[in-house]
């Protein structure tokens, strides 16, 4: 008996240290093609980023020099577009959910929307967006692709924030609820507030994710060579115009184009990073 | 100052099944009543019924009266309202993991769009003086979480809590049973104090913290109270067999 369970012990720690081992190993291979993407973007695009790169807008073609001065500001200007629908709508449908749809009908409809909506093709999104707002009004516009990919973030915001509030316990709630606090101000100021980090990360991933989307521009944002802020006018964005250069026949386009892919992954590390810190402040000891 | 509770033909249910019948009660003002009986016999849903958290359970039903003072609760008023007059102390700790000492303990007043900082401020300090918690945190209020407390400081965090609406009833389900004996003696302590100013009502499994801390003690089984009577009666010279039965450990 005793030494069947020394040869058991003994075995354990195999079977612990090759768990380990695996565990490691997935983590690696997870972060592996981030940094080689990351490594390779910085080899091939770092060298064309200069000041002229943030300040000026595309050279016509033939001349050297140029910059995606436009397409930065283009891209902020959609992806903020893209958050003010996506963010509310999303956190809303979550709450909804989450707190006043809990077994009905119609939560369990939007539910599965919502989970079919996140499988949707995003090039199917640019189409949808562009028979609804670009047909209608015969010309494309920053507008167009801004609802597009902000009904892109819609979905996968959702439903992180329903995740996020079923973990709050329910006696949090009942605290509330026991301090003669509505219901509805109970689910504001305290479940949602208690579930904020993890909807945070929601919105992050869903921001990171449209951030880099191509396809549902080429039918509603366009492109666009020159200045504008307009939202009424077709805009530049960092990913058309990475895509653009990068299947363009000239040399100096394909540098500017990894130097885009470059600036653009730097931009969201940033934002997601400021994010984190803005509402990271006034985060008390111990919590949990 | 606390309320008498008058409770008449008292019936609760979850789904179908019958979890209180036909309770008749009256809980005198400014003393702890103490409900003792066994697991699963109904004690905790009676005092559920007391501040209407019962029917947040959606599969919930009540019928019956319940007077708090000159209220009567199930109509003359709404389940936000009555909340406010009847605080709860729940069997574990709840306290708002994400705010400080200080928001925990202001929390009612907030929520319910109070705002006047100088007079928060008081209420802060006077609530975690009743509960005998201002001494261990006074110098953390706003930089500590409530979470990081101790298991019985967070319960003395929520029992400030409930004092700062100032209700007129508080009821406890279980307040220390999740509890080591230090915390425990420190919440009968409270609850001996807190009597003066308010009407407890204590579920508990311990009799010997019942017969601590309460005048009166009722008896629940199977969802009917079997007895009711002084705190000394019930432990010393019950009229009932079956509640004999039960505090000499003979079931349950």
């Amino acid at each position: 008996m005793r030494q069947e369970f020394k040869t058991r012990t003994r075995l354990r720690g195999v079977v612990d240290k090759a768990a380990t081992f695996l565990a490691v190993l997935s983590t690696l291979l997870v972060i592996l093609p981030l940094v080689a993407i990351f490594i390779y973007l910085i080899i091939k695009g770092a060298s064309s980023l200069n000041l002229d790169f943030f300040t000026k807008i595309p050279a016509p073609v033939g001349e050297s020099g140029g910059g995606m001065a436009n397409a930065i500001v283009g891209s902020v200007t959609l992806l903020a577009l893209a958050s003010l629908i996506g963010v509310p709508v999303g956190i809303g449908g979550g709450v909804y959910l989450a707190e006043f749809g809990r077994g009905t009908k119609l939560a369990n409809a939007i539910r599965f929307t919502a989970d079919v909506l996140n499988g949707v093709p995003s090039i199917v999104m640019g189409l949808a967006a562009y028979s609804l707002i670009v047909v209608p009004q015969h010309h494309f516009s920053a507008f167009a692709g801004g609802i597009a990919l902000g009904i892109m973030m819609i979905p996968t915001i959702c439903r992180t924030t329903e995740e996020m509030l079923l973990m709050v316990p329910h006696a949090v709630r009942e605290a509330a609820l026991g301090l003669g606090v509505p219901n509805w101000r109970s689910v504001i100021s305290i479940t949602v507030k208690t579930a904020s980090p993890g909807i945070i990360t929601g919105c992050m991933l869903a921001f990171a994710r449209v951030a880099g989307e191509t396809a549902p521009l080429i039918f509603t944002a366009l492109g666009n060579d020159f200045w504008s802020t307009s939202l009424n006018e077709p805009i530049a964005a960092l990913p058309l115009q990475i895509y653009v250069y990068a299947i363009s026949p000239y040399d100096d386009w394909h540098r500017l184009a990894w130097a885009g892919a470059l600036v653009l992954i730097v931009l969201i590390v940033l934002a997601v990073s400021l994010v984190r810190f803005v509402t990271s402040r006034g985060v008390l000891k111990g919590t949990s | 100052m606390g309320v008498g509770i008058e409770v008449t033909n008292l019936n609760a249910w979850y789904g179908t099944n019958h979890t209180l019948q036909d309770i008749n009660l009256n809980i005198p003002a400014n003393h702890a009543t103490a409900l003792i009986g066994p697991s699963g016999c109904g004690k905790s849903t009676f005092v559920r019924c007391l501040n209407r958290m019962h029917e947040t359970n959606p599969i919930a039903r009540v019928t019956g009266t319940v007077r708090i003072g000159d209220l009567d609760i199930y109509n003359d008023t709404t389940p936000v309202e009555i909340r406010r007059r009847v605080g709860m102390v729940f069997q574990r700790p709840n306290p708002f993991p994400t705010m400080s000492i200080y928001d925990n303990v202001s929390a009612g007043l907030k929520l319910n769009g109070y705002s006047h900082r100088q007079s928060l401020d008081e209420v802060v300090e006077k609530s975690l003086k009743n509960s005998a918690l201002w001494d261990e945190v006074k110098d953390d209020l706003k930089k500590k979480s409530g979470a990081s407390l101790s298991g019985g400081q967070q319960q003395r965090l929520c029992i400030a809590r409930a004092l700062a609406v100032d209700p007129e009833v508080l009821l406890m389900d279980e307040p220390a049973s999740a509890l080591d004996p230090v915390s425990t003696s420190k919440i009968e302590d409270l609850i001996f104090q807190l009597k003066s100013q308010y009407t407890i009502v204590i579920v508990t499994h311990n009799m010997q913290q019942a017969a601590r801390v309460a005048e009166n003690t009722g008896f629940f089984l199977n969802g009917r109270m079997v007895e009711f009577d002084s705190t000394h009666k019930i432990f010393t010279n019950p009229s009932d067999k079956r509640t004999e039965d039960y505090i000499t450990g003979r079931f349950g």
